[in-house]
Formats: C-alpha cells, structure tokens, sequence
C-alpha cells in the first residue's frame, strides 16, 4: 500500500487510520477506521461534536499523536518523519504566544528554533504580519493586543517557516461572532493568496461550509468519518455567499451528517 | 504596642537582679524604685529598647566602619558569606531541577536526597564543613558559604522544578510541531516560563542563606561576622550586643529580601508576566 503514496499523490493520506487511548477506565478508540484523502490546495474542515476524534486526528497528523494501527501519509512521508522535516504549521485553540516577547518575537521563534539567518527572520516577520494584517504591531506585546489580533499573530508565527500544510485546531473558537467573522474571511484570503493546504477543526457549521473546498464530518464514540462533502462553492466567496441556496445546502447536509452520526451512535 | 511590652518585660525579667541586690545590701525597695533600676543595666536578662537601639547605633554609625566592634564591619562579613553561598545555592539549585526535569533516574532519585538533607541539623554538619574544608586549605570566607548554599538551595531546587515544569501541553505541543530540541525548549520556554517560581524561591532562599552564613560563624571559633558577634556576646554576657546583633541580622535580612522584590519586579514587568 504504501508505495502508492508518492510525492504526486495526495499531500494527506490516511487508511484504516485507529487510535485507541488507553484510559484508568479501559481503552477509549478516538479515532475508528478513518480513511481520507487530502489533495494540495485543498480546504478541509473538519466538523463534529466533541469527542468525535477531530482534534485527535489533526493531531495524529501532526504527529502529537500516534495511531495505534493505519497508514498515515503526509507530504509523502510518515507523520513522524513530516513533523521532523516541518512540513506544517499547527494553530492552537489558544494563541499561546510567549508574554516575554514581542509579535515579532514571536513569530520569530519557530525561525530561531530552525536556524533562520538574522536577516532572514526579519525578512519573514515582516511579510507574514503585512499577511495578517499586523504590519507595525511588530513591537508590541500580547498583552496590547485583542484576542482577535492574538490568534492572528498566532497563524503569522505558524506560516513563518512557510511550510506547505497548515492545521488549525479550532483557532477562532474562543473568539466572539463579529471578530471571527472577519478571521474567517481573512483566512480564505490567506488561503488564495499562499495556497497551502489548509486542515481546519470547528464546530460551528456555517463556519466549515464557508471556508471549506472539502467538508468532513465525524461522530463520536468511536470517532469515525461519517460523510464528506466536497463543496461546490467557488473558491470567492464574500461574507454574504452564506445567504445562498447552494450554501444553505450543504449547510443542510452537514446537519444531517451529524444527527446520523448521532442516531446510530 | 511591642515597644510598650518589651518594656514591660524588661522590668518583669530585670527586676530579680535588682532584689538580689538589694537584699544583699540589707535595703528594701519599693516597686516604683525597681522600675528605674532595670532600665540601663550593664547585663539585663532583657535589655530595654533604647539601650538595644543605642548599641546599635552606636556600633554602626559611632564608629569608624572598619572596627571590629563596628556590625557594619561584622555585617559585612556575614553578608558577603551569604551572597557567595547564596549564588552558590541558586546556581546549583538551578542545576539539579534542569537535571530532575531531563532525567528521569534523577527525577526519581534526587529529590528525597534533598529533602533529606534538609533534615540535618545545621550546627551538627557545620563544624565538620568547616573542618574538612581546612584540613584541605579552604579557609575564611568559603567554608560559611558553603553552609548558607546547603541551606539555600532547597528552595531554589523546588520552586524550580515547578516552574520549569509550568508550561502547559500546548506550549510543549507547539514546540515539537517545529521539532525544537530538549534544549531549545528549556532555553526558550522553561527557563523563561519559570521566573516568577524562581523570584519566590530567590526570597526564601536569600533568608536561608543569612541564616547559614551566621550559623556557620557560630560553632566554628569565628571571629568576625554577625555568628561571631553572637557567640562573643553570649561569653561575656553581653545581652544588649546579643540584641543589637539580632537586630543587625533582622535589618540585613529584610534588606536583602528587598533587593531580591525589586530585582523580581524590574524583570517580570520587562518580560510582561507582572501580576
């Protein structure tokens, strides 16, 4: 099987994908039988309610997890193998940035962990803050930012070292309506402009079909796939794209994918 | 209201020696005659307040700083003792938590060795310190601080240890998603994560450092430094000296643990984690 997993093929490939937790209270399987393919450029969500398994996946993408059995394929190597090489850049829930530094010292430090040049990081600050929209809070501290503009400082420092797969676990979930509104639309735009694979985990509906190319939803115990949907969306898509037939639709579809998910579970 | 019942205890202590006295002379005194009879005694069991604080006046501004009944002079010994023993301690506090947090084998092994070494007496250990190290050639000023480091860093091993270990799952989660090494990690996230738990520790630990430089001058024939002052007024008994010494250590603590906050407020609100 794994000799099908080339550089030409998906940029993120998981078989028969099983993570089973083991637990005080016995074994717990997060992750059931997950296949999935992710082609390069794609956006993916990934929706369902918690204890589905979607943060554990991304994370076992990410190799911050190991699946206890499965082939999982990133940028054509083992996900440990990727994470070493740094083939992505992860986004938290919480901005997590370092209080000691500034913005720029912050998204300066994956740079200064992989040995960027002096020069070189500068170079990148500055371009992936002008990318987030932060040009000039350079110098400023977290604690002198918004929530909002944190988490955007976040997704500068984990598109710094301009790996080709960025994954996003929930980032704008703490954030309120109005502001991850405006996140939202920036990170299609951030999107168009870099085209990186983008693996995206939300809960919040209109949230995936808005930005997705590609919706998977999942359900809970065990974690499984319950239904992808490939979005017949263009890849424009203006805030008010949401009032449309088509979005209603698939809208409509992923609501039904989860109460599925629920009824047999 | 201390002040008015250290007096009071003054007179209540010092009394006796002034009915010794008296019935020896073949007199008897009156309670209101007592009274001004405690007040300035040459050897008071409790030596009043302002005799206290003439002493040590007199011992710190009367006289020239570089006189061996000056507590400047003996003050300054104790306080350089503590500050090497003190950066001794914290340095080697330091090292055994970066080594707790890495190794497992220490992780489980060091800790209730340090405990441990806290459980023994002081004034036990301290003489065969001092004897070791001047049967080998170390004399004077490092043999106290290696006493005050044996007490210092105790805190300095627990406060961080936990503070190394503060950074939450995710931080270390990011960390590897750039594949940082163990030393990147603890340079660029434990180290700096741990200041507030190091400056807590930092507070204790300077207190147990002038505790253990004045201990180490007491059993070992010292004869400089605030231990010593003690000790020799103990002999001669010279209470009002004891006293003032007492006193001289109380200020130099508060001292010290006042420059440890300010150091500790300067840098936390330059690194943004002020409370």
């Amino acid at each position: 099987m794994k000799d099908t997993i080339g550089l030409s093929g998906p940029i993120i490939e998981a078989r028969g994908v099983n993570l089973v937790f083991e637990t005080s209270d016995g074994p717990v399987q997060a992750l059931k039988d997950v296949s999935l393919s992710v082609s390069k450029g794609e956006f993916v969500s990934f929706i369902g309610p918690s204890g589905c398994g979607k943060t554990t996946f991304l994370r076992a993408i990410a190799a911050l997890e190991t699946p206890t059995s499965g082939v999982l394929a990133v940028n054509g190597m083992g996900a440990e193998e990727a994470r070493k090489s740094r083939a992505y850049g992860y986004v938290f829930q919480a901005a997590g940035l370092y209080p000691w530094r500034t913005i720029a010292g912050n998204v300066s430090l994956p740079l200064e962990i992989m040995g960027f040049s002096k020069a070189e990081q500068a170079a990148r600050v500055e371009r992936v803050l002008e990318l987030v929209e932060l040009k000039g809070f350079g110098r400023k501290f977290p604690w002198q930012l918004s929530g909002g503009m944190q988490q955007r400082a976040s997704i500068a420092r984990a598109l710094a070292f301009d790996a080709d797969i960025l994954l996003m676990d929930e980032p704008f979930g703490a954030l309120d309506e109005i502001v991850r509104d405006r996140l939202n639309e920036e990170v299609l735009r951030l999107w168009n402009r870099t085209g990186k694979t983008i693996c995206f985990v939300t809960h919040s509906i209109p949230e995936a079909v808005y930005l997705s190319t590609k919706i998977v939803v999942m359900s809970p115990r065990p974690g499984r796939i319950t239904d992808v949907i490939d979005s017949p969306l263009p890849r424009e898509r203006p805030l008010d794209i949401r009032d449309s037939r088509e979005f209603i639709e698939i809208a409509h579809r992923v609501r039904e994918g989860l109460r599925a998910g629920h009824a047999d579970a | 209201m201390i002040i008015a019942l250290w007096y009071a205890g003054s007179v209540w202590l010092n009394a006796q020696w002034v009915y010794d006295q008296a019935g020896r002379a073949g007199e008897t005194v009156s309670f209101s005659q007592v009274v001004p009879r405690t007040m300035n005694q040459d050897r008071p069991v409790l030596p009043t307040p302002h005799q206290v604080f003439w002493e040590l006046g007199k011992s710190t501004l009367g006289m020239a700083p570089s006189s061996k009944k000056s507590l400047i002079y003996h003050g300054w010994v104790t306080i350089s003792a503590t500050l090497l023993g003190f950066a001794i301690g914290t340095a080697f506090g330091i090292l055994l938590a970066v080594g707790i947090i890495h190794n497992r084998a220490m992780d489980l092994s060091v800790m209730p060795w340090a405990i441990a070494s806290q459980t023994i007496p002081i004034l036990a250990i301290a003489p065969m310190i001092i004897v070791v190290l001047s049967s080998v050639g170390v004399q004077g000023l490092v043999p106290k601080s290696i006493i005050s480091a044996f007490l210092s860093f105790f805190p300095v091993l627990v406060g961080m240890v936990k503070g190394l270990r503060s950074p939450d799952q995710m931080q270390l989660d990011l960390l590897a998603t750039y594949n940082a090494s163990r030393g990147q990690a603890l340079w660029k996230l434990r180290l700096p994560s741990s200041m507030p738990y190091l400056f807590a520790s930092l507070k204790v630990g300077i207190a147990a450092s002038l505790v253990g430089a004045i201990v180490g001058e007491m059993p070992t024939g010292a004869v400089a430094g605030l231990g010593a002052r003690l000790l020799s007024g103990s002999y001669y008994g010279q209470t009002v000296q004891i006293w003032a010494a007492l006193f001289a250590a109380a200020i130099a603590a508060a001292g010290l643990v006042m420059i440890v906050g300010g150091v500790e407020r300067v840098t936390l609100r330059r690194m943004g984690m002020a409370r």
